[in-house]
């Protein structure tokens, strides 16, 4: 059996989707806001600060780019891209001094991967954001 | 900041609840279906927890 090849659309023009897809990585549930979609970003919003949130007062880690062996470039600068895509929660977070050092136990290492996923969430909720503004979705 | 000192538990609980919502958010095509998918999802997210720590608790001897 043929598999359909699936169509290729062309990129709609920059600024179309780009206020939204920026607003979206500054502020959580942003660009669906400026798309006016307020109930989802409000439900972004909730979902992504409120991990962001858990994961500072659980005194998680921030990341660092590293680099070294493979696996530690990986770890670092992977976690470190994760943690920016929070936007202006990592933002702040790291102008008002958090600082955290990277220490053993459960509940840190929980802290640490909620703040990462609080960004991969947002990155998520991103290209959402996308899709709608570039009507590839309703 | 306050700090927060939770078990393993309550963690992995906050953790899906949160990733749930956003899935149930930005895929599908309609509220109905998003609520349906972040529920099923968070479902998921609960029976994996409860099946591994059971698993592992079993595993442990």
């Amino acid at each position: 059996m043929a598999k359909e090849k699936e169509e290729k659309r062309p990129l709609p023009p920059v600024g179309s989707w780009a206020p939204a897809v920026v607003l979206g990585w500054l502020v959580p549930g942003g660009g669906h806001f400026y798309l006016k979609r307020t109930g989802r970003g409000l439900l972004l919003l909730l979902a992504v600060a409120g991990m962001f949130l858990c994961g500072l007062m659980m005194r998680g880690a921030m990341f660092h780019p590293q680099t070294g062996d493979l696996l530690t470039t990986l770890i670092n600068t992977g976690g470190f891209v994760g943690d920016i895509c929070s936007g202006v929660l990592y933002l702040f977070s790291v102008w008002l001094g958090y600082n955290q050092p990277d220490m053993a136990g459960a509940v840190h290492d929980y802290g640490t991967k909620f703040l990462v996923t609080a960004g991969l969430l947002n990155v998520l909720a991103m290209v959402d954001a996308f899709e709608i503004a570039a009507g590839r979705k309703d | 900041m306050p700090k927060m000192n939770l078990s393993h538990f309550e963690a992995a609980f906050l953790f899906s609840l949160f990733t749930s919502v956003v899935l149930g958010v930005v895929t599908k095509t309609n509220d109905r279906e998003r609520l349906h998918y972040g529920v099923y999802v968070f479902v998921c997210f609960l029976l994996a927890l409860f099946g591994l720590g059971w698993l592992m608790y079993l595993g442990h001897g």
